[in-house]
């Protein structure tokens, strides 16, 4: 009555102890290696002696982010999959070869494999490297900017979202959900761009004053929840949802005010930024590449340093995750929910500045914010809510947007595929315990990684 | 197990007790090894299981739907139906039968009140009948005594003689010694994962103990006479509401002097949790005041009150107490993190947290893997000896500690009471309120008995159990005084004529009555 594979414990349980952890931990690495092999591992038996406290932490630690590596990994794998089945699904000339399919099977395998594979290549080439481009370069035909261009598109869609992600992720260890990142990103935007054209100020300090009016008024569209849930208990998700409608609508409505809509337009559209207030480019006029991703990474750096190493993250991380526990140990929960969202409010706010600050353009439109607000969410769950997780994750958001362009371009394939592509990615990954089941891994962290996403709830 | 046995499986927090038995109600999976109902294996996939085997279990934390009545939450889970496919409710069928296993068992439940309206001794006996609706021979009762007063623990034990009476085996799992010792026939005793011994029922307290910890352990408390000095907490005439706006602290007046130890005594609910928010700043008083060393400190945010030197430890340390996914080093300075050494303006000092951590896990012998393990990873007595460490590591004027050994194990308990008495000796004044009677006397040179808000008497250490249980339940000093010189031979005649009036939920007022009676 023996079980050859014995189970080393129920999936959502706590490990009682960290040798115990250590031990699931181990029995999960044996088993992810050899997924792809007919299962024969056996979990090891008996107790291991445990190593030294400080190299076992290590190791559980460096396990737990190549795990959550794996998981990121494979849901990128199936979502590209979920992607090259509905290209083909949407190419009616690629589905009428599987009308046949039984009696040429290879018409419907040849063409749905050059569709995909032309595709992903072209994504490829867009956002990251295109050789191309490159041996263009070694024999004269183009310039260096050519073979730099797909880096210089991803860090430019890049920037904006590390900002909005990081806005979502800060308040998220807050425990606030903050789903008004667009709306503060849209005041940010509206500020720092009447800072841009209306302040007649030198070179340099215009720059930096337009920067700070886009973080100020992101501060305030931030504010109005934050004050709201600390004061009255009023619940952040309804209201930053809310905001978000005024900001768009004032947005819509202030562009066609006399003194902000261009005179020379007819359309909705306001005068542009001055030059002295635009974000220098950093590879030349041709590259649309600029300083906002400098921003972006001092960002990142800033919230790191905020979160782990300042009294004020200590505070708003304890805040987080046990608002009774703070509130006990004198920590004033709603001083900190309102700072929380404030600074929430400043990240959106600057990545609504780098919107019309930056090259993306320069002056005001009812769309002029795209949709980085709520791709800032995806962005933060992406990137596990820490500060260089989410840069990460804006870097292949990025990576998606400005691939997407090009696959469009040479493919034909819609630009809506990359959306789609964005959103599988994040499902997979909110679902760990799916992507370990499609993949036979053991579900050992699942259940703890779900609540963790979850909680803002 | 045998048939019509109350078998006690005793043991440590942390030892596995509640592991085995959730395992014996389907709800996780044995690793290794079988379960033998009448010589047959069992496979457990769920607890409808179990249930079918006859297995039923009443948890430590009762899983009842607080707005339902009695009879819709025996019912949840296993509904009657009539009407076909229209499926209705027969809610008269289940309440025939909710009447029927109540009266057959001696358990008086009224099926129609409303949960949330019932009192914990009452709402355990809605989980006992609920068990035994489902037609089980076994039961599984998980520390039910935890909740209870000794009067309400009295009568579950009488409760549990009769299902014994009727056949039904019992498994009673627990850390305390003397209901234990009252009722089992029989005594596992487990220890990390291990069945380390049985014992029977003769066997000493001390003894059992011993198994427990596996090593002898002082249940009583070592301490000198107090030398008490000025008045360090005053509080006079303090009103306080509870969450619902109902009053909880009821014209409250308490001194605590420098050197001793005051102990609040009383049921869990009676206002002692409000009371010491209020003093923490956590909650509003309505009325009165509360002054620290002469300092009114009404109103004080809890920050101030903690800088003025008051320490805490609150009694859910899983809710207030501490940060799970804290590590231990944050943990440890959960209230101190923005004081030199360890913050400085905005800057955290990393170095001086760890290092000071690394020597309060020494000095509290708090047994973690590091500092920087996450709180939650630890037992429940080395978490509560982190939250201990971190007040006790700042000067002090006041020491509050609330519930300061639930949940925890005889070990830590034995550890933690002394770093009580050893901050008492070094001239701090200290409250203590523990829902634990034994701990109470064990620890205070004073007892504050409270009931319904107010403090009903302040007696010495040195007042009989029995006293200070029906203080507990709202009898008055004299009336209690008198219960207890009654002749001994009435005694039994007293809890009988407790039990029928249980039934309508008011364990103090009946216990008064009683006592009126006997008066």
């Amino acid at each position: 009555m023996t079980n050859p594979n014995p189970q080393s414990g129920s999936p959502d349980k706590e490990p009682a102890s960290e040798a115990q952890a250590a031990q699931n931990a181990l029995g999960n690495t044996e088993r992810a290696e050899v997924a792809t092999e007919p299962d024969r591992s056996v979990a090891k038996p008996g107790p291991e002696p445990e190593p030294k406290p400080s190299l076992g932490r290590l190791f559980l630690d460096n396990l737990w982010a190549a795990n959550t590596f794996t998981v990121t990994l494979l849901s990128l794998v199936l979502a590209i999959v979920v992607g090259a089945v509905l290209m083909i699904i949407s190419d009616p000339d690629v589905l009428s070869t599987y009308s046949y399919i039984t009696s040429r099977p290879s018409d419907a395998i040849n063409s749905s494999w050059t569709l995909v594979s032309e595709a992903y290549a072209n994504l490829f080439k867009g956002s990251i490297f295109d050789p191309e481009a490159f041996s263009g370069w070694l024999n004269g035909a183009n310039g260096w900017q050519a073979v730099l261009a797909p880096i210089s598109e991803t860090l430019t869609y890049a920037a904006p979202l590390v900002f909005t992600g990081l806005s979502v992720a800060l308040a998220f260890r807050g425990g606030l959900f903050n789903i008004g990142a667009q709306g503060q990103a849209t005041i940010g935007v509206i500020m720092a761009a009447l800072a841009g054209f209306l302040l007649p100020l030198p070179p340099g300090l215009h720059l930096l004053v337009a920067v700070l009016a886009g973080a100020l008024g992101g501060a305030i569209w931030g504010f109005i929840p934050g004050i709201l849930k600390a004061r009255a208990g009023a619940h952040e998700v309804i209201n930053t949802i809310m905001l978000n409608y005024v900001a768009t609508y004032f947005l819509t409505w202030l562009i066609v005010q006399n003194g902000v809509q261009d005179p020379n337009r007819t359309d909705a559209i306001s005068k542009a930024v001055d030059s002295s207030a635009q974000l220098p480019r950093l590879l030349g006029d041709n590259l649309r590449v600029h300083a906002g991703i400098l921003l972006a990474v001092l960002a990142t750096w800033a919230v790191a340093w905020l979160l782990n190493r300042s009294t004020l993250g200590f505070e708003l991380r304890a805040v987080g995750a046990n608002p009774d526990a703070a509130r006990t140990a004198g920590i004033s929960v709603t001083r900190t929910y309102i700072l929380i969202m404030v600074f929430a409010g400043i990240l959106a706010g600057l990545g609504g500045s780098n919107m019309v600050l930056g090259s993306t353009a320069s002056a005001l439109t009812p769309l002029v914010v795209a949709q980085i607000g709520f791709d800032g969410i995806l962005v933060a769950l992406l990137g596990r809510v820490k500060p260089w997780g989410v840069l990460l994750a804006a870097l292949l958001f990025g990576a998606l947007q400005a691939g997407g362009n090009r696959m469009q371009s040479y493919s034909g394939i819609s630009l809506e595929l990359v959306t789609v592509l964005q959103a599988l990615i994040v499902i997979f990954i909110a679902a760990p315990a799916l992507v370990k089941a499609i993949f036979q891994l053991r579900a050992a962290r699942a259940a703890r990684l779900q609540t963790s996403l979850a909680k803002g709830w | 197990m045998e048939p019509g046995e109350i078998h006690a499986l005793l043991g440590e927090n942390g030892a596995g007790k509640s592991t085995l038995m959730n395992v014996l109600y389907g709800l996780y999976q044995p690793d290794e090894g079988e379960i033998l109902v009448d010589g047959k294996p069992l496979k457990l996939k769920g607890p409808s299981d179990a249930i079918g085997a006859g297995i039923g279990m009443v948890h430590q934390h009762f899983m009842l739907v607080p707005v339902f009545t009695v009879t819709e939450n025996i019912m949840l889970g296993a509904e009657q139906i009539r009407g076909g496919i229209a499926g209705f409710l027969d809610r008269r069928r289940a309440r025939r039968e909710v009447t029927e296993v109540s009266e057959r068992y001696n358990l008086r439940v009224d099926p129609d009140a409303v949960i949330e309206d019932l009192p914990v001794g009452i709402q355990q006996r809605v989980e006992i009948v609920k068990a035994l609706t489902r037609d089980v021979d076994l039961l599984i009762l998980d520390e039910p005594t935890a909740v209870l007063t000794p009067q309400e623990t009295e009568e579950l034990l009488t409760v549990m003689r009769s299902l014994k009476a009727a056949g039904k085996s019992i498994v009673f799992i627990t850390h305390k010694l003397g209901e234990v010792k009252a009722i089992a026939d029989r005594i596992t005793v487990i220890r990390r994962g291990k069945t380390v011994g049985t014992a029977s029922p003769e066997a000493s307290r001390d003894e059992l103990a011993a198994l427990m910890v596996g090593r002898n352990v002082r249940l009583t408390v070592d301490k000198t006479p107090a030398t008490p000095g000025e008045p360090v907490l005053e509080v006079a005439g303090l009103v306080v509401d509870d969450d619902r706006q109902i009053r909880a602290v009821d014209g409250v007046d308490l001194t605590v002097r420098a050197g001793e130890v005051l102990g609040v005594a009383g049921v869990q609910g009676n206002g002692q949790t409000e009371l010491i928010e209020a003093i923490m700043g956590l909650r509003p008083a309505l009325a009165g005041t509360i002054s620290l060393a002469g300092d009114r400190i009404n109103g004080w945010k809890p920050k101030k009150v903690l800088r003025a030197g008051v320490g805490y430890v609150p009694e859910d340390r899983s809710v207030d107490g501490l940060i799970k996914e804290f590590t231990v080093a944050e943990n440890l300075v959960l209230d101190i993190y923005d004081r030199p050494p360890f913050g400085a303006g905005l800057a955290l000092k990393p170095d001086a947290i760890a290092a000071s951590a690394k020597e309060r896990i020494e000095q509290f012998d708090v047994r973690t893997s590091s500092a920087e393990a996450a709180v939650g990873t630890l037992s429940g007595g080395n978490q509560q000896k982190v939250i201990v460490a971190r007040e006790l590591s700042r000067p002090l004027k006041l020491f509050i500690a609330a519930q300061p050994t639930r949940g925890v194990d005889v070990g830590s308990i034995e550890f933690i009471h002394s770093q009580v008495i050893r901050e008492r000796d070094i001239g701090t004044a200290v409250l203590v309120v523990s829902s634990e009677l034994d701990e109470v006397i064990g620890l205070a040179d004073r007892i504050a008995v409270m009931y319904r808000g107010r403090i009903i008497g302040i007696v010495g250490p040195d007042t009989p159990r029995e006293e200070i249980g029906l203080l507990m339940a709202g009898i008055s000093p004299d009336a209690a005084h008198d219960a207890i010189a009654a002749p001994a031979a009435d005694k039994p005649g007293a809890t009988t004529a407790d039990s029928p009036g249980v039934a309508d939920g008011s364990p103090a007022s009946d216990a008064g009555s009683a006592s009126e009676d006997e008066a």
